[in-house]
């Protein structure tokens, strides 16, 4: 029982990281894409389609990443290179992408879907308690375990990670010092946008492996608060990703106990409970006007225009 | 090749009319190249989608019924851009005026007084309100990123309305459908002209719009909008509060969109049903920069947008593509009007040879 708990909750959780430690790569280079939500979806549908069309969720899963990734390179051109606003090029991004994936996925709803399997890796999942939950996981966890770490290092260990970290707290001397802001402001929501793609994918491969419309759910928006609740830090997301998680699948499980126990606890005040929990924490985090301007990216969403 | 910005001196007044139109005709553009790939005769379906529903009384009338909600939003919308604060929850404003303003008829489906009508707008308007109120005091007291509570509170608010229409609200005598009962006639937002549907919805978002229109353009508080928006600093050493901005801004936005909510489910739908709104709130925002977030401007993207929705019923109709071609044009025309905008501040020059610009320079 436990064991299967601790299963769903992993399985909730790892969209949640996935896209958070790719918003995170983004915003750390100054870049604000509220456009999670839209780049998730079309990694979903990209993923659904290209495992439903090739038959491999393999295929599938770098279906979800190109699918994630091109999308999120619109955004790119829009605020990079055109200089538009990234608050509104973001809300443009996940109002087409909502309206674009239930186009192209149309003609796939209610198909069944092509489960990602599971990789057993031997000896360590033998481990008592933990092994099977941990080390019988499907490639996609693994990924966002590997990412978490890789994306720690890469940001904090790396030169080009502090090349990017100086772009974001301010670009007018990352340029004047030689880096090449908007080449890398690019690579950044390219990655943003891949990782949301990857997030897509593990939705409808593995969380639920069928195509429905919205299926994201708000799970965009979600790991946006999660960026600002780990205050730019992948290990925080990585924690903060299976706190979310957590009372999503808290939720549910309180739904079916109250529906068995015949305590009439209305559904919609339990679907609630994920949205209040994230204003609450983002209440919390942010309360301290001077901590949370210690963690911003200090150029967080503003337009940089190379003066040569 | 590269694409290279310079800033001009000053806006280009050209371009500020032109990108509106410009982001139309490229919209248009695509299309009709997107319903070329879906295997449609191109200019045949725009046609179908973007003329047809203006040739007949009947669409008029809801075309007039689907701005009207676009436009009040909108206009609220444009108000908080400007100064700064991104209220993306109109939707949810939307949900809660509706609620708040069904209030009357629903519990008191036996008052028949001509004082309900505007006792529920009224009612309407200071739901929406309030529900924008959250985000305002959650921004101005913990310094909480409005963009994410606002849109937060657009999920409960739509689970809210549909516990209630499921639940205490449900019509005993509605054959287990989840809605209340329909509006008594007094309860019923009266319709403009004898020849359609058309409600006094339009009305009210037309007055917002003259209303908000004039005072951005000639009160202090419209001054005080543009300053603080453009420059927190500026307006602090003009003696303008931020904080006092983002009460009024969320306030003003939240009641009309509160206004729009109520006219919709009395004017429209005539009794609270789970679902009243094919994402105006969200569509408001496109109305708002397409209409470069002046009122005016507003009130005639307002019928763009609108259109979008009748052409998507009418491609469903007669060219059996779904509906959600509409979603795709209105996510279109944001991203183009974004794009063209740059066109206002900067001009755009293309670089075939950077050593040749380089030169140049120099």
């Amino acid at each position: 029982m436990f064991e299967a708990i601790l299963l769903t909750v992993i399985t909730a959780s790892t969209p949640l990281v996935i896209a958070a430690l790719g918003e995170l790569v983004t915003e750390r280079s100054g870049v604000l894409n509220l456009g999670l939500e839209g780049m998730m979806i079309m990694g979903a549908v990209a993923a659904f389609a290209t495992a439903q069309l090739t038959g491999s969720a393999y295929l599938g899963i770098l279906g979800g990443i190109l699918g994630g990734g091109i999308f999120s390179l619109l955004f790119g051109v829009l605020t990079l290179t055109l200089v538009a606003n990234q608050v509104a090029t973001g809300l443009a991004l996940t109002i087409l992408g909502l309206g674009l994936s239930g186009q192209l996925g149309e003609s796939f709803v209610g198909m069944p879907g092509i489960r990602l399997q599971p990789i057993v890796i031997p000896l360590l999942s033998d481990i008592p308690f933990f092994g099977r939950v941990l080390f019988s996981q499907d490639l996609i966890f693994y990924m966002s375990v590997a990412l978490v770490f890789g994306i720690s290092w890469f940001l904090f260990k790396s030169r080009t990670g502090l090349k990017m970290r100086a772009i974001g707290d301010n670009h007018g001397s990352a340029h004047a010092l030689g880096i090449n802001v908007v080449r890398t402001r690019y690579l950044a929501v390219l990655f943003g946008g891949a990782c949301a793609g990857l997030a897509g994918a593990q939705l409808s491969l593995v969380y639920t492996p069928q195509w429905v419309e919205n299926m994201t759910a708000g799970r965009g928006w979600i790991a946006l608060a999660l960026v600002v609740f780990a205050s730019w830090r992948p290990l925080r997301v990585l924690a903060g990703g299976y706190l979310f998680g957590a009372v999503g699948i808290g939720q549910l499980h309180a739904q079916l106990l109250a529906q068995s126990g015949g305590i009439a606890i209305p559904s919609q005040l339990l679907s609630a409970l994920p949205y209040v929990a994230t204003i609450v924490v983002l209440i919390i985090i942010s309360h301290n006007r001077r901590t949370t301007l210690i963690n911003t990216p200090a150029s967080l969403g503003k337009p940089f225009v190379p003066d040569r | 090749m590269r694409i290279e910005l310079q800033k001009r001196a000053n806006t280009s007044t050209l371009f500020s009319i032109l990108s509106p139109l410009l982001a139309l005709a490229l919209t248009l553009v695509a299309g009709a190249i997107m319903f070329g790939l879906l295997g449609k005769s191109p200019l045949g379906s725009l046609y179908i989608y973007f003329v047809e529903p203006l040739l007949d009384v009947w669409s008029l009338h809801e075309l007039a019924i689907k701005a009207a909600p676009l436009i009040l939003i909108a206009v609220g919308l444009s108000i908080c851009f400007r100064s700064n604060n991104w209220n993306i929850g109109a939707e949810g404003q939307f949900t809660i005026g509706a609620i708040t303003g069904s209030i009357l008829p629903v519990l008191n489906p036996e008052w028949h007084s001509p004082l309900i009508l505007p006792l529920m707008l009224v009612m309407g308007m200071i739901g929406g309100a309030l529900y924008a109120g959250i985000p305002a005091l959650l921004k101005t007291r913990f310094n909480t990123n409005e963009i994410l509570t606002s849109l937060m509170l657009v999920y409960i608010a739509q689970l809210f309305l549909d516990w209630l229409v499921r639940g205490p609200w449900r019509d005993p005598q509605g054959y287990n459908f989840p809605q209340t009962k329909s509006f008594q006639p007094e309860a019923v937002l009266p319709e403009i002209l004898d020849s359609g549907r058309a409600h006094l919805g339009i009305v009210f978002a037309i007055i917002a719009a003259v209303a908000l229109w004039f005072m951005m353009r000639f009160m202090l508080k419209g001054f005080q909008v543009s300053v603080l928006g453009q420059s927190e600093r500026a307006g602090r050493f003009a003696g303008f509060s931020a904080k006092k901005m983002v009460w009024f801004s969320m306030l003003l936005s939240g009641a009309l969109a509160g206004l729009a909510g109520i006219s919709e489910v009395s004017g429209s739908i005539g009794h609270v049903q789970p679902v009243i709104s094919p994402g105006y709130g969200f569509t408001a925002i496109i109305v708002a920069f397409l209409g470069r977030l002046n009122p005016l401007g507003i009130v005639a993207s307002g019928f763009v947008l609108a259109l979008t929705y009748l052409g998507g019923e009418a491609a469903q109709l007669s060219l059996s593509i779904s509906d959600k071609v509409s979603r795709v044009f209105q996510g279109l025309i944001l991203f183009f009007v974004l794009s063209c905008d740059t066109l206002i501040h900067y001009r755009i020059r293309l670089i075939v040879n950077p050593s040749a610009a380089q030169e140049g320079k120099s």
